[in-house]
């Protein structure tokens, strides 16, 4: 059964990225002279196109002091340009039948519209557009400043679960500006400006900068003419710096924190320890990972903490293990237990600390390695159904220090890796030194309120 | 120059919309069962709808939940296989089954490889016909339910919900959480889930689409397979749901620093006749995207809110037109006034043709866009059916839409749009916003 995935909301938003394989049919790479990067996967199937630009510029690349500036950008990407007005792209693309809609990450930015294969042509003339002519005025700072502090009420101070992962990530990171959320810490948001959104935009907005991806019904050699007519004429951002960002110390004290908040109806645990992502050429150990994040937490009848803990000993009512591969720098492993009534976290914590040392100790089952590689597998299958996902797959691959030939070795490595790979990973990344643990609970007391 | 290219095209562009050509095929199985197919045999998978009308609505009397708690319990054993027995097995087939309840419907979501077809066939046919409901997995499940519930007491989005469901539907199934209450949920039994099963899981109200790599014939023979041996007749369907629902303000005071509200009033039925002219002037009001009045004026001119949506729901026995928004505490009464404010624009002043033109055109062209993936073509398929809808309903649909005229939404916007029956819901600590009840 699905449940509790709510809680965990805020994380999905910033971390998730759809983890599977793909086929390497119908996938054609270009790159223009200017240095956009192109990538066309073709789906004949319906007349229908996604278009997607991605920035290799996230949250992490922010400057100190303008947390949330990306995201902030993001919003303001949507009014006007030398040559479009405050929402004329959006009302376009509605006027043709289609979406449109952006994301923000840490690792990176992206714009798309999802609308008929035949009006491919006019969303590159308005995201080329957008992508060097922004023109911002001092009232939509102010208004649409409002709107992402809203945001922020919505997704974060509304939401205890979500408080509680701020902290978590913060205390993770001792120097990667991954410890820093998203959106934004609010005193930062509240002060950022049109010069702040400006050196933002000049700096990275460029096609030196980006990657398009374009899927659905499309010849890829139309797309590339289109896309050198649209996106060819625009100017690289010069000496464009090489994304290097503060790296992580050696971490040698396991964190432990505690969050408490009268709006928490469950209390949960959650464990993160520092983990390698994926690199260009170098996958092996994140295909362990992700092998052992499924071991651990993919289904909950037939994963190790599901078994243990909500069909064996009966303390949870819910559990996971999560990592995130696809990450420019180091990134996470982690897992959840949320104990049953009655259940203190501190027993389930005890719990989840016997399920990681029985299994270092007892190693893997056979038979729960030969399923998973049996639905890792037929992901490649189902995959195709979702070109839309395909699209994303990729532009957050190559946006995150990937290449197209790492996505497509990426099913082939998964299907390599042997139960001694995921041993040796999992010895690696349960170093309790670079780990931060969680608690979310109520007030210890509740508070007297009128 | 780029300026004058982009107001040109987004003109032209105004006639054409892509068309998808999707063959709807109705299959009758031997045993008399039907199903709505379309082949598609470029991936070699196939997805599969199931949905059995009533839903969580069909909870026997005091038994709130048993219908959730029951569809929850389908994945956790059947036949011989305990709950870990039955995921491996499913796991191992790399495929997956997806049991979810609703207020008007249990639905089931497979999908399958065409090389281990049948033996998927075959263990989703044990989970629907001889599930097990063994009482630890009963324990374990109703343990989640029972966390659901607690959270959702402290959740402003669902207390909201819940509130403003309570004010309209007096006792009708429809004015409590199909999960129950701790206490209803504590209550129920092993029997009870037996019982819930044959009350919903029957013939007499099934409904089935399939698309992907699978022929008519191999449908048909699936089909009996799969839901022959279900009960030919269930429970008695629910009754209409009474709409005690009156214009004003409600408070739900609650330590948060955004207020979430819901809002509504009497919708409209989906066969209704000006069914089409309301779904048009929803979009104008507050559908999706950035273009309604609504993200307009709340959002985009005020800053108020991030989000702020209005929308039919067309339920089997009720019918409601809502919206939400969610503005920090000291602004949702100016976010408030600015709904108000807008709905009695609209039943004042209608639309306009500009509008009602964009309006058109969005909905035209967005229309085949929904068909671009075997799972997505048969959720859609599923429901067309449900709504008794006629099997060429795609290819009809779009001129329902470009037929609605000004004078459709000025009738209907006087019919539906009354500022002085709209609701609201507050959950929070909301500063300027008076109770009216």
């Amino acid at each position: 059964m699905r449940l509790l995935n709510r809680i965990f909301g805020l994380f999905a938003i910033i971390w998730a990225i759809v983890p599977g394989a793909v086929l390497a049919d119908d996938v054609s790479a270009f790159t223009l002279k200017n240095g956009l990067q192109i990538v066309v996967i073709e789906d004949h199937r319906a007349p229908v196109v996604v278009h997607m630009v991605w920035y290799r510029a996230g949250a992490a690349d922010e400057d100190p002091g303008v947390s949330g500036i990306a995201h902030f950008l993001e919003h303001l990407m949507f009014k006007a340009t030398d040559n479009m007005k405050s929402g004329q792209l959006s009302a376009t693309v509605a006027a043709n039948g289609g979406s449109d809609n952006a994301f923000t990450t840490q690792d990176y930015t992206a714009y798309f519209q999802r609308v008929a294969a035949d009006r491919l042509d006019l969303m590159m003339t308005m995201e080329a557009d957008r992508m060097r002519h922004l023109k911002l005025t001092e009232d939509d700072i102010r208004t649409e400043r409002q709107v992402i502090i809203e945001e922020r009420n919505m997704r974060i101070e509304n939401d205890p679960g979500a408080l509680f992962s701020e902290q978590r990530i913060a205390a993770q990171f001792l120097n990667s500006p991954y410890g820093t959320p998203v959106i934004g810490w609010k005193h930062e948001m509240e002060a950022l400006s049109r010069a702040d959104a400006l050196a933002f935009y000049r700096k990275f907005y460029a096609p030196n900068d980006a990657v398009l991806v374009v899927a659905g019904d499309v010849d890829p050699a139309r797309v590339l003419e289109m896309a050198k007519s649209h996106y060819g004429p625009l100017a690289p951002t010069p000496d464009l710096p090489e994304r290097a960002r503060p790296q992580e110390p050696p971490q040698t004290a396991a964190r432990r924190l505690t969050f408490r908040d009268p709006r928490v109806a469950q209390p949960y645990v959650m464990r993160t320890y520092l983990a390698p992502e994926r690199n260009a050429g170098d996958q092996k150990e994140a295909a362990a990972l992700f092998l052992l994040a499924q071991l651990f937490g993919a289904n909950s009848a037939t994963s190790l903490l599901g078994q243990k803990l909500q069909f064996e000993k009966k303390i949870a009512v819910y559990s996971s293990a999560f990592y995130s591969d696809v990450s420019l720098d180091p990134s996470t492993f982690g897992m959840v237990v949320v104990p049953r009534d009655g259940v203190s976290l501190k027993e389930a914590e005890a719990a989840m600390d016997d399920v990681i040392a029985g299994f270092l100790k007892d190693g893997i089952d056979k038979d729960e390695f030969a399923r998973l590689k049996m639905q890792l597998r037929a992901d490649a299958i189902y995959g195709k159904d979702d070109v839309q996902a395909l699209a994303r797959r990729y532009g957050a691959a190559l946006t995150s220090g990937l290449t197209v030939a790492d996505v497509q070795a990426w099913p082939d490595i998964l299907q390599a890796v042997t139960e001694d790979d995921v041993m040796q990973a999992a010895a690696r990344v349960f170093d309790r030194r670079h780990s931060v643990t969680g608690w979310l609970e109520k007030p210890l007391f509740q508070e007297v309120t009128q | 120059m780029i300026r004058f290219f982009i107001a040109v095209l987004a003109f032209v562009t105004l006639t054409g919309a892509a068309q998808a050509e999707i063959k709807i095929r109705e299959v009758t199985s031997p045993g008399g069962i039907t199903a709505w197919l379309v082949e598609q045999h470029s991936i070699p998978f196939t997805a599969l709808e199931i949905r059995f009308k009533g839903g969580a609505s069909l909870d026997a009397p005091g038994k709130r939940g048993e219908i959730n708690l029951m569809t929850a319990l389908l994945e956790e054993g059947a036949a011989d296989m305990d709950s870990r027995a039955f995921s491996a097995a499913r796991d191992s087939l790399a495929a997956s089954y997806e049991f979810d309840a609703y207020d008007d419907a249990v639905s089931i979501s497979a999908r399958f490889l065409s090389e281990n077809r049948d033996q998927a066939v075959d263990l989703l046919r044990l989970a629907l016909q001889q599930p097990r409901f063994d009482p630890d997995a009963i324990e374990r499940v109703r343990g989640q339910v029972l966390s659901n519930i607690r959270s959702d007491l402290k959740d402003p989005n669902k207390i909201a919900a819940r509130v403003f469901d309570r004010l309209a539907f007096g006792e009708h199934p429809y004015a409590s959480s199909y999960n129950g209450t701790p206490e209803s949920v504590a209550a129920l039994t092993r029997d009870d889930m037996f019982a819930a099963k044959d009350r919903v899981m029957a013939r007499d109200r099934l409904y089935v689409s399939a698309v992907g790599d699978i022929t008519p014939e191999a449908l048909g023979a699936l089909l009996d397979r799969l839901l022959g041996g279900l009960p030919a007749t269930g429970a008695p369907m629910p009754h209409q749901a009474p709409f005690n629902l009156t214009g004003g303000v409600t408070v739900v005071p609650f330590d948060t620093p955004q207020s979430v509200v819901v809002f509504g009033e009497k919708g409209i039925k989906r066969d209704d006749p000006d069914f089409f002219a309301a779904y048009v002037m929803n979009q104008i009001l507050g559908g999706s995207g950035f273009q309604s009045r609504l993200m307009r004026e709340v959002r985009e001119k005020r800053g108020l809110t991030y989000g702020v949506y209005s929308y039919l729901v067309p339920k089997d026995y009720a019918e409601v037109f809502m919206g939400q928004v969610a503005s920090a505490n000291d602004k949702v009464g100016q976010a408030l006034q600015v709904i108000r404010d807008q709905w009695e624009r609209l039943a004042r002043d209608g639309v306009t043709a500009k509008e009602l033109a964009d309006a058109k055109t969005y909905m035209t062209g967005a229309y085949p866009l929904r068909f671009d993936g075997n799972g997505p073509i048969a959720n859609i398929m599923v429901g067309m059916q449900m709504q008794d809808l006629p099997i060429d309903y795609i290819a009809t649909r779009n001129a329902k839409v470009e037929a609605v005229t000004l004078e459709d939404i000025r009738r209907v916007a006087s019919r539906l749009v009354k500022p002085e029956d709209l609701r609201f819901v507050v959950v929070g600590q909301p500063e300027d916003v008076t109770v009216q009840n």
